[in-house]
């Protein structure tokens, strides 16, 4: 449970203060709002509220409210999963909305959390929202018990009906009571070995919406009378803006207007604004346009002076000195210091971005007695709140649209960036409706980066070929003191790893960068996982070990490690005699809560051309709800994290980066991709893990050590794409 | 400067720059707004439709090179979902977030009718053009075949 779990007591106090079917989107046209439903109906469902999650239509037909966003993580699905196990109501009965974000805040948290990140809208929410679906049950069982004049055990409540002797009903006939009735006591929600409908494979229920264009992304909306702003951020990120000639472009067709935006002097957060310009126009192609021709001078200040050199060269003189400690047996350092056998390495990773394949933008409708909001953000309830803020008005006064994201990975939290505060300030100073949008250049570089990071490794090897002790240093670049703890940068995986070490030592070291930071899908594990493990096949390596016999050694007192590396043993056939040029590699990283393992099978031509065949995954997030959109995202997560670790690498020159189209900036594409296996291994218990990232952080070790089988090349930095992996 | 154009079989006279993209045209001037802005440099095959039948990238098409052509946009790849590529993407699950996947069906659409049975090279190759950040390509691959199968029917 989380801290912002409720108590069952006060789940009920909630519920029964939530009265009143506000239903999201009667303030904008119905077709303008993302809506998702199992199928299609013709109009906005009418129906009573039963709680703040679901209301039933005289029909059955039942409408839940979808707290959270669909980034094609399955999010509407899974909610309505849980929800529909504990009410017990036909799948083909289902419609769903999502939640309107004004009514959480208004009403203190209604939705208890609204965020949608770090994998954890099942592995934390399921609680709650198994607890409404079950609420929702009971209450109805209780109406039906009063009507027939039975006691409430004597009832049960089956797939929309409820029956008693001979006596039965519906869900819908009985839904006006059901609102009306308070439960001394909550039901307990089900354990797992009680599920019917969750465990089992559900299509998405937001495809449908996906193959014809109809899905409303924040990019789609269009509001009467909006205009379109085009922005320009300083290019080395908080740069001042010297000056922009406005005169030169204000006779262009169709432009309104240049807005200039100002950073808050110590506001350097994610959805902080950066000094910037903007034009407006009535068209964002003529605005776009406009703006390419506007002279504009900015100062970079000190930041002129970095780049991917300069800071790999400071990273690399920090390696050499003592970081903070995070770990620190006493004999660590000393028994390396005296072995024979000592292994180590450095590793070192660029800065990634994230971009989402729909670029940052956001459309605001500043009003005299309300703001409309619609961005593609992670936690519209933040969105609500940073536009309240921006604009100094009541949160009460905001209302945000969620609408689908085209993609999200971690940078479009806490409110959807600093674009929805720039729609904000333009709304208002030109007072109407404005749609802001980045162009991809804009959009790659004022992200919010996965920061640059270092790694030194070492470990000393003792006469059975396994370690005796572990050193790790890291070293990172992140923007402030705020992101330095914070798990965009964090080192976990390195100063947690499950391995049986006699001593270990870990420190790390947070250099300064002015490039903001983030996280990024798996946070922290994306970057040191690579890092971790491609150390951990050296070491095995040296020791004359197999890696994945010695990563089953080295966890042998964990049973979850177990179950999952010796079923990837199992399924993968992981083999270290392939003939030169092809190579199987092993990799295990834990994220989320959840152990995720990998098995890569790749061909390296002699030339050194890289082919990745295939990855197996096998994952143990404790229970699997939905294992149709889990594959899916074990599928998505290989292929996000190997375009990084293949391809990607921002290169920073002068402060700026140089790389910030998909020309220059190389994504994984279709006759790139392996074919992806996943297998669950679940542990079951009490463990919740997430299942929208694990997968990608073993995946990049597990291809580096193939390599390794195929060509006697160790890739200790990424891209891989930069290394020369021919062989003779 | 009124340019006429025949878009899902309707004709709309648009009054724009000639050189404005057909991107901008369908999305802002239009409102048809299933096609999507990726990357403006038709690296990403995001905005994806078809000029007489050829997938052409709409971010680099001009307007005015659209005139007198037959332009086709997801809107009206068929009514009620019914291609052949759109029934097999929604029956191996094909989209994650969906923003991308309008490119990916118009490609394949156009691959499909000129190829009854592609091959895995076939279809990396026609396909490549087209990035899906959330790595839905071995459904892709898969939904293409499918969609072989169901058109040769």
């Amino acid at each position: 449970m989380t801290k912002t779990n409720l108590s069952r007591r006060q789940f009920i106090q909630t519920a029964a203060a939530a009265t009143g079917g506000l239903m999201l989107g009667f303030h904008i046209p119905v077709s303008k709002a993302a809506i998702s439903m199992a199928k299609p109906i013709a109009s906005m469902p009418e129906g009573v509220e039963i709680n703040a999650w679901l209301s039933i239509d005289p029909s059955g037909l039942v409408t839940i409210r979808i707290p959270h966003t669909e980034m094609g993580q399955g999010g509407i699905t899974s909610v309505a999963m849980l929800i529909a196990e504990e009410l017990d109501v036909e799948w083909a009965k289902i419609q769903c909305v999502f939640a309107d974000a004004n009514r959480h805040v208004r009403n203190n948290k209604e939705y208890i959390v609204m965020s949608t990140h770090g994998s954890q809208l099942v592995r934390l929410q399921h609680p709650h929202l198994m607890q409404a679906g079950a609420s929702a049950r009971e209450r109805l069982k209780e109406a039906a018990a009063q009507a027939w004049g039975v006691q409430r055990s004597a009832l049960e409540a089956k797939q929309g009906v409820l029956r008693s002797g001979n006596r039965t009903g519906t869900y819908a006939e009985f839904a006006t009571a059901a609102s009306k009735i308070k439960l001394d006591k909550e039901p307990a929600i089900k354990t797992p070995d009680q599920w019917t409908l969750l465990g089992k494979p559900k299509q998405r229920m937001d495809i449908p919406h996906k193959v014809d264009g109809s899905a409303q992304y924040a990019i789609d909306t269009r509001i009467p009378g909006m205009v379109y702003a085009a922005v320009k951020a300083s290019p080395a990120p908080w740069g001042t803006l010297k000056s922009y000639d406005f005169d030169a472009i204000k006779n262009r067709p169709g432009v309104i207007a240049a807005v200039e935006l100002k950073a808050v002097p110590g506001k350097r957060g994610q959805p902080d604004m950066q000094n910037a310009v903007a034009v407006v126009a009535d068209s964002w192609w003529r605005a776009k346009t406009a703006l390419e021709l506007m002279p504009i001078e900015w100062d970079a200040g000190v930041a002129a002076k970095t780049s991917n050199s300069s800071y790999y060269a400071e990273g690399r003189r920090a390696l050499d000195t003592k970081g903070t400690i995070t770990k620190d047996d006493p004999k660590a350092i000393e028994i390396i210091a005296a072995s024979k056998k000592v292994i180590s390495a450095d590793y070192e990773r660029p800065f990634e971005t994230h971009a989402r394949m729909e670029p940052i933008n956001a459309t605001v409708h500043v009003q005299k007695d309300r703001v409309d909001v619609w961005s593609p953000t992670q936690d519209q309830s933040s969105a609500v709140l940073l536009v309240a803020e921006q604009l100094n008005v009541d949160p009460k006064n905001v209302f945000a649209h969620t609408m689908y994201l085209g993609g999200g990975f971690g940078g479009n939290g806490a409110g959807g960036t600093a674009v929805t505060r720039q729609a904000a300030e333009i709304s208002k100073q030109v007072g109407r409706p404005v749609k802001v949008l980045w162009s991809r250049e804009e959009d790659i570089a004022q992200d919010k980066q996965r920061p640059m990071g270092l790694a030194r490794l070492s470990a000393s090897i003792g006469e059975n070929g396994l370690p005796t002790a572990v050193f790790t240093r890291a070293a990172w670049f992140t923007q402030d003191k705020m992101n330095q703890v914070g798990p965009a940068t964090a080192d976990y995986p390195i100063f947690e790893m499950p391995y049986k070490f006699p001593q270990r030592h870990h420190d790390r070291h947070n250099l300064f960068t002015h490039i903001p930071s983030s996280t990024h899908r798996a946070p922290g594990a994306n970057q040191m996982g690579f890092m971790q493990e491609s150390f951990i096949d050296e070491l095995a390596i040296a020791g004359g070990w197999n890696p994945l016999d010695w990563r089953i050694e080295m966890t042998k007192d964990l049973p979850d490690y177990q179950l999952v590396l010796k079923t990837l043993k199992e399924k993968a056939g992981f083999r270290t005699d392939l003939p030169k040029g092809q190579g199987m590699g092993v990799a295990v990283v834990e994220c989320h809560g959840t152990i995720a393992a990998a098995c890569a099978t790749v061909t390296v031509s002699r030339r050194g051309e890289l082919a990745i065949e295939k990855v197996v995954i096998v994952l143990d997030a404790g229970h699997v709800i939905n294992p149709h959109a889990a594959a899916e995202q074990a599928e998505g997560s290989v292929v996000w994290e190997m375009s990084h670790a293949w391809l990607g690498g921002l290169e920073l020159e002068k402060g700026q980066f140089t790389n910030t189209n998909f020309d220059t900036y190389n994504l994984m594409r279709i006759n790139q991709a392996p074919q992806v296996e996943t297998y669950f291994a679940s542990s079951g218990g009490k463990k919740w893990g997430g299942l929208g990232e694990p997968a990608g952080p073993p995946t990049p070790p597990a291809v580096a050590n193939a390599i390794w089988y195929a060509t006697g090349k160790r890739v200790r930095s990424t891209p891989f794409v930069s290394h020369d992996l021919s062989w003779t | 400067m009124a340019l006429s154009l025949d878009i899902n079989n309707a004709t709309h006279s648009v009054d724009v720059e000639p050189e404005t993209p057909m991107l901008w045209v369908l999305r802002d001037t239009i409102g048809l707004t299933g096609t999507k802005y990726g990357c403006g440099i038709a690296a990403c095959g995001a905005c994806t439709i078809h000029l007489d039948g050829q997938p052409v990238r709409a971010c680099q098409t001009p307007a005015s090179a659209a005139v007198g052509k037959k332009i086709t946009t997801i809107e009206g790849l068929s009514k009620d979902k019914k291609h052949p590529v759109q029934q097999a993407w929604m029956e191996i699950g094909v989209p994650q977030c969906g923003y991308c996947q309008s490119g990916q069906i118009m490609s394949a659409a156009a691959l499909l009718s000129k190829r009854r049975d592609p091959s895995d090279l076939e279809i990396d190759a026609a396909m490549s053009g087209n990035i899906c950040r959330c790595g839905t390509y071995q459904r892709i691959r898969q939904a293409v075949h499918l969609a072989a199968k169901k058109s040769n029917l």
